[in-house]
């Protein structure tokens, strides 16, 4: 029976807070919460079963999109089974290629996180400088592969796009600008008394409870969980690139913390590794439209954990079955128990911690110009000018209010 | 003897049931297919005996006249078996293992929205991933199973307040 002292606040699905539609009841007593019911599948799109009525190359695009993060771990994850299925052997140079796609992803990810953690605690300065940071990444993305997110790198049997002398000198040139920025994060994740306070003692699951309830991730390693697929079930290039597996003993919040600034350090050292060590050759090798019947269990070691792709082929150009368990779901039940006896105030940054994921497609780069077929590249101020353009065929002419907000100030 | 190979071994000397039913299929990749009276003892013996602590995923399978499910588990050295079996379409019954993997509450409410499984044993909980107002008997990774045509769907005004 509840006591009457106790109540229940609904926070989410939709909810300011949090960027994913995530619903939580909380009971609480006073401001400390006594329980939390989570209920998801509100972005539920239904990707497996389409996939089972799409070829296995558009299976692959749509797969991509399961996360606007992490799209590369997950059409990685889902051309690794579909490989093994069909016998296909990518080329070094591929799976290099696709290891440093997935390693940019990764810092990304995570300068992405530190910000978005920074916000949570009020310390919104973080946040502006890693996620300006974040676009000298998000830039190198978007020159390797033409997009910043839902990168189109992977096929089966390679990848689509190689790396130019000139594009590994600018990704050189930029681990190393990242690699001081990140410095100095360290420094204030380690020196900073007001976020160490803010972040310590927050979010604590233990070492048993980590293993128990299946925790995946830097949510596992900061509770000293020495897991990481990319050393445990080697993919990719992993075995042929030295890094260190990060963990983290503090079992909090501020552990999660350390864990992906020390990833990101290890990132910008296996970047250079495997540019320097870029085997010659091609990117791929030609891959069958029908895939022939079997079955594989792909594992890859996204930025927030162990992503899970089963494929299973029946012969035809579609698949018969794909499953796909992405890292946040491996963590909501983890998520549940650290807020168990805590504070209110914590939630949001305790959820953040584990870094759910959520879409973040808000730039253009690159535009279809009208009826032409010719995709071309506009610059920020001929898009600003475009749109004034439109309103104003509309009727609606922001000209007048914008006279004094010129394109300049905004470059 | 490779780790698998230990593992092939050490699944046929305890259930000789599963003669010729474990297949390597390459380096850290054990398929193993266990009939329905038999996988709680399997799935037992994995996970208290042989070390496979860590529970990946579960995959439910449409097989046609029959449902299938695969426990993905894994080991630290990152070997993962997959141990498969398959219940009747009429009676698609399993036993949970929440008791093992509390994380598979999650995976097994899913087995139960999209195939029509029925868990014994997994307490009451939230739906995944379906909507609360989901029609009953409608299970979306069922071969069988068509999307309603867009007109048939609630519209807004029908949609009640909560």
């Amino acid at each position: 029976m509840s006591d009457a002292r106790e109540f229940k606040i609904p926070i989410g699905p939709q909810h300011p807070a949090l960027k994913e539609p995530t619903s939580f009841t909380v009971t609480l007593s006073g401001e400390k919460i006594l329980q939390v019911g989570v209920r998801l599948g509100y972005n539920h799109r239904g990707i497996e079963k389409a996939c089972e009525n799409r070829s296995f190359i558009q299976s692959l695009y749509l797969i991509e999109r399961v996360c606007g993060i992490c799209s590369h771990s997950h059409s990685s994850c889902f051309v690794q089974a579909v490989e093994e299925i069909a016998g296909l052997q990518p080329p070094p140079r591929a799976v290099y290629i696709r290891t440093i796609v997935a390693e940019l992803e990764r810092i990304h990810s995570h300068l992405l996180w530190l910000g978005v953690a920074g916000h949570e605690v009020g310390f919104d300065t973080l946040l502006m400088y890693t996620w300006r940071d974040r676009e000298i990444v998000m830039d190198l993305l978007a020159a390797l592969t033409g997009n910043r997110v839902n990168y189109g790198m992977n096929t089966f049997g390679g990848v689509r796009r190689d790396i130019s002398p000139e594009q590994k000198a600018d990704i050189l040139k930029a681990m190393d600008a990242l690699e001081e920025r990140t410095k100095y994060y360290i420094s204030i994740a380690t020196e900073e008394t007001t976020l160490i306070k803010r972040l310590s003692g927050v979010g604590m699951l233990s070492h048993p409870d980590a293993i128990r309830l299946g925790a995946v991730g830097p949510t596992a390693r900061a509770s000293n969980v020495p897991r990481d697929i990319r050393k445990d079930d080697p993919y990719a290039a992993y075995d042929q690139v030295p890094f260190e597996v990060i963990t983290n003993d503090h079992n909090d919040v501020y552990g999660r913390t350390l864990v992906r600034v020390g990833e990101l350090m290890q990132s910008y050292k296996m970047i250079r590794h495997l540019l320097n060590n870029l085997p010659d050759g091609p990117i791929a090798v030609k891959a069958p439209r029908k895939m022939p019947a079997g079955e594989a269990l792909s594992r890859y070691e996204a930025p927030r954990g162990e992503n899970v792709h089963y494929v299973r082929a029946n012969g035809s150009e579609k698949p018969e079955r794909v499953k796909v368990r992405a890292p946040t779901l491996a963590n909501v039940q983890a998520v549940a128990h650290m807020l168990k006896d805590r504070y209110l105030a914590d939630l949001p940054i305790v959820v953040a911690a584990i870094d759910p994921c959520f879409s973040c497609t808000d730039r253009l780069i690159a535009l279809s110009q009208g009826q032409s077929s010719q995709p071309g590249v506009i610059t920020w101020a001929q898009l600003h000018d475009y749109s004034i353009q439109w309103h104003r065929k509309q009727g609606i002419d922001f000209g007048q209010l914008n006279k004094s907000f010129t394109c300049g100030e905004l470059t | 003897m490779s780790e698998e190979q230990t593992i092939q071994s050490e699944l046929l000397g305890k259930f000789p049931c599963l003669q010729d039913k474990v297949r390597l299929q390459r380096a850290r990749r054990v398929f193993a297919e266990a009939p329905s009276a038999q996988i709680g003892k399997v799935f037992d013996f994995a996970v208290r005996d042989m070390g496979f602590s860590i529970l990946c995923a579960i995959t439910g399978l449409d097989l046609g006249g029959e449902l299938g499910v695969i426990y993905h588990l894994a080991r630290d050295s990152g070997v993962v078996l997959n141990l498969t079996t398959a219940v009747s379409r009429d009676c698609p019954r399993l036993q949970s293992v929440v008791s093992y993997f509390p994380a598979a509450e999650i995976y097994e409410r899913e087995l139960i929205d999209l195939l029509g499984f029925e868990v014994q044993g997994l307490g009451p909980g939230p739906r995944y991933p379906l909507p609360d107002d989901w029609p009953a008997g409608q299970y979306p990774l069922r071969k069988d199973w068509q999307a309603p045509a867009e007109a048939s769907l609630p519209q807004e005004s029908e949609e009640k307040d909560v």
